[in-house]
């Protein structure tokens, strides 16, 4: 597959976005028939479907950025590891459910703090699709913020569980807030909003989830993963193996 | 994404179609609650003529990922078929995003014959993580008890979420207030 032009910029920085939705709605998806309770079972899967109805709209705009007629299941599906752009903490494994609920409160309120900035893009279609997906969002975060509450300000079992998740994901947030060159490039242009910005609004949502589930904010250290530049554990090869299992075995399958 | 393609209705023949189109959207059913029209859920945009007279069609998506999203485009395209309204053509409108406010009296109406709980305004749900609008009273549909509790913040589809009530006992629906 070669091509003449590199597609723009800002291909990839909806890559990041749509990547980001794409791979936690697949994660999430995993806990389809094994949740704790049918309740949650249906919480995490609607959850998940949001955020894979809200990678189709990211990826089939990445699709007309790039303009090779690639469609948005040819991106989700048809990709390699390396050219994947979501942040590593979307990759990571469910763990028990209380991770699950950690990494999702740490994901969701970033996309909130993210989305509601985008809402003001100067590109208008991500700015509509900004504004379709943060009341989503909103509503994901009010699920997993309570759940967090319950666990953290639970059991000492579940406490316990709880803050060792927290340790465990903390690292892999230093990525979210990282600017590198595309990022502030997409900052300059009025595209995307100045992860400081992002970080700050992020900071409050946390700050707040945590105290009120007695929980501990873990120190920053300052080593980062870059899945966002396509540089991933090794967790999100094997999600790969499964999500693309279907059309990598019968190319071009139709439901 | 812009409206800038479309024309004033000029002639009694575009007005003709428009509200053909109109009335043939307004009764298609949601696929999922079947009691409900597509007038009723508020996702019926607009119906604007182009400058080739084609008839534009913006239909608001509930939710992003919503299954019924792709099947209620069918079932409006067939019905401007059925309608003969001429050339046509039905985009999804993303912004501004659909909410359950824009759910109709006559919608909620029919939501609550159909033993749903209709979604209390939006706005009264707090723009910060913690629940929602504390204090706020979801009487049971069956049984108009005030005493019931949230059981879960989603339900059976995308737009529903799971409730109880504590005298009846029975479970029962509430659409989410988005």
């Amino acid at each position: 597959m070669s091509q003449s032009h590199a597609p723009p910029p800002l291909y990839r920085y909806v890559l990041r976005l749509g990547d980001l939705a794409l791979v936690l709605g697949q994660r999430l998806s995993e806990w389809v028939g094994h949740a704790p309770a049918l309740e949650e079972d249906l919480g995490l899967a609607n959850t998940a479907l949001d955020l894979v109805g809200q990678a189709r709209l990211l990826l089939a705009y990445a699709g007309e950025i790039e303009g090779g007629g690639r469609s948005e299941d040819e991106i989700a599906f048809l990709r390699e590891q390396g050219q994947y752009l979501n942040p590593t903490l979307a990759e990571q494994p469910n763990g028990d459910f209380g991770e699950t609920i950690v990494r999702q409160v740490l994901l969701d309120a970033f996309q909130l703090a993210l989305y509601e900035r985008l809402t003001s893009s100067r590109d208008d279609r991500l700015a509509a699709i900004a504004e379709k997906a943060v009341k989503e969002t909103r509503y994901h975060l009010r699920y997993s913020a309570g759940w967090l509450v319950r666990l953290g300000d639970g059991t000492e079992e579940s406490h316990a569980r709880a803050q060792r998740a927290l340790e465990r994901l903390w690292p892999y947030t230093v990525e979210l807030f990282e600017a590198d060159a595309l990022d502030r490039q997409m900052a300059e242009q009025g595209i995307a909003p100045s992860l400081e910005e992002v970080r700050s609004a992020w900071d409050r949502h946390i700050d707040e989830v945590l105290a009120e589930a007695t929980l501990g904010r873990p120190q920053d250290r300052p080593f980062t993963w870059f899945g966002k530049r396509g540089e991933h554990s090794e967790h999100l090869g094997y999600l790969l193996a499964e999500m693309q299992y279907l059309q990598r075995a019968y190319p071009g399958a139709r439901w | 994404m812009s409206a800038a393609a479309a024309r004033p209705v000029i002639d009694a023949e575009d007005e003709a179609r428009v509200r053909a189109a109109l009335k043939a959207l307004a009764a298609v059913p949601d696929p999922e609650l079947p009691a409900l029209t597509l007038a009723d859920l508020g996702i019926v945009r607009f119906v604007s003529v182009r400058e080739d007279g084609t008839l534009e069609v913006g239909l608001s998506p509930t939710y992003t990922g919503c299954p019924a999203t792709d099947h209620i485009a069918e079932l409006a395209r067939r019905a401007l078929e059925g309608a003969g309204v001429g050339a046509f053509s039905v985009r999804p409108v993303l912004a501004p995003a659909w909410s359950s406010d824009w759910i109709t009296v006559e919608g909620r109406r029919k939501l609550e014959e159909y033993g749903i709980v209709p979604p209390s305004p939006a706005a009264a749900s707090a723009r910060t993580w913690r629940a929602a609008a504390v204090g706020l009273i979801v009487a049971c549909p069956r049984c108009r008890s005030a005493r019931t509790e949230s059981i879960s913040e989603f339900g059976s589809t995308p737009c529903k979420a799971l409730h109880r009530c504590l005298d009846c006992l029975e479970p029962f629906e509430r659409f989410k207030c988005i």
